[in-house]
């Protein structure tokens, strides 16, 4: 299968910290994958890697057999773990900017999700709480028709009620070409959607599997499996 | 019909099961058209993949067809149905006597517990 998002020997070093350890990944297209690890792992690391946001100390990542750069920002939407957006602006600005920003963006799939959602689009971003926040960030971000989706914990602050709508409308939305990253410690919640599960410890990759061969082959779930991994 | 999906076992093998069970019970009679791959993960919130792979199993033990343009049927074959339900039905009853043997009862005490029962209904 032809792969969306591929490391080779991936090295990322902060000033005394080594963050990716030579890794080496391969993520097909149209699958769902769940990067998870402890704090402190090399999550962020790598979507930021994947995003231009920073870049290797050696080693090599490709987006679609490309360097990250101008022409794969066009396909990759990504969500990052802190807000970018400025918070006097409400959500019809914030929509009236990605517009103008990506064309690909569906506007009309973001003012849906927000109804769904209940959230108004006059409020500003200011007098949100952060659940709010988060949700019309990720509205945002899935509104985009784009090949592959780079989500930084994504549903942290939201509540189990509206994690749950989220889910369904990742699933029902995202185009079948489509990947999703997503990065998260609510592995019980999003397990049931991933295709693919990729654990990340101390800037080294431990375990890429699929859900069902690890329910399969431990009888547990993906959520009890990290538990037992990653043990403290 | 709530999918009901526990969390130590495969996904795709409980959406098996799930479907089954909702063609012998008629939730899905003989010959219906199924709901979309993405409609059905969308009602179950699983994976697309997840139910396409459910789906494609059950359609090669010969419980679904599918038709090039139209879409996913439930085999007209009534007979396949109630074997499937047949082998359902016998799994349900195993199970039981299983339960019932760790509980300590033989199969005299079991079966005259389960018509006491049924009388009293």
């Amino acid at each position: 299968m032809e792969s969306i998002l591929e490391c080779r020997n991936l090295v990322k070093f902060y000033p005394n910290c080594l963050a990716l350890n030579a890794i080496n990944l391969s993520i097909p297209k149209g699958r769902i994958v769940g990067l998870l690890g402890p704090n402190g792992s090399g999550k962020s690391t790598l979507i930021k890697l994947a995003n231009g946001l920073i870049t290797p100390t050696s080693g090599q990542l490709l987006i679609n057999g490309m360097e990250p750069g101008t022409e794969t920002k066009k396909i990759v939407s990504y969500l990052p773990e802190r807000t970018y957006l400025n918070d006097w602006m409400t959500v019809n600005n914030m929509i009236e900017f990605f517009r103008d920003f990506y064309s690909d963006f569906n506007h009309q799939k973001a003012y849906d999700m927000l109804q769904r959602l209940g959230v108004d689009p006059t409020q500003r971003l200011k007098t949100m709480s952060k659940g709010t926040k988060e949700k019309v960030q990720l509205i945002l971000v899935m509104s985009r028709e784009a090949e592959l989706y780079l989500l930084d914990e994504p549903i942290g602050g939201v509540d189990p009620a509206a994690r749950d709508y989220i889910l369904d409308t990742i699933i029902s939305n995202y185009n079948e070409n489509a990947t999703l990253i997503i990065s998260t410690h609510l592995i019980a919640d999003v397990e049931k959607i991933l295709d693919d599960v990729v654990f990340i410890s101390h800037g080294n990759i431990v375990l890429t599997s699929t859900v069902d061969d690890i329910r399969e082959k431990e009888n547990k779930s993906v959520d009890a499996l990290f538990r037992e991994v990653f043990r403290c | 019909m709530a999918w009901n999906l526990s969390s130590d076992r495969p996904i795709y093998a409980q959406l098996i099961e799930q479907i089954e069970l909702m063609i012998v019970s008629g939730v899905y009679p003989a010959g219906t058209k199924l709901p979309s791959v993405r409609d059905m993960a969308g009602e179950a919130s699983v994976n697309p993949n997840t139910m396409q792979r459910a789906l494609s199993q059950l359609e090669s033990e010969g419980l679904l067809y599918s038709q090039r343009t139209s879409g996913r049927f439930v085999t007209e074959d009534v007979d396949r149905i109630m074997q499937t339900k047949n082998n359902l039905a016998q799994t349900l009853v195993k199970e039981f006597i299983q339960n019932m043997s760790k509980l300590g009862y033989d199969r005299q005490q079991t079966l005259s517990l389960i018509s006491q029962m049924t009388e009293e209904e």
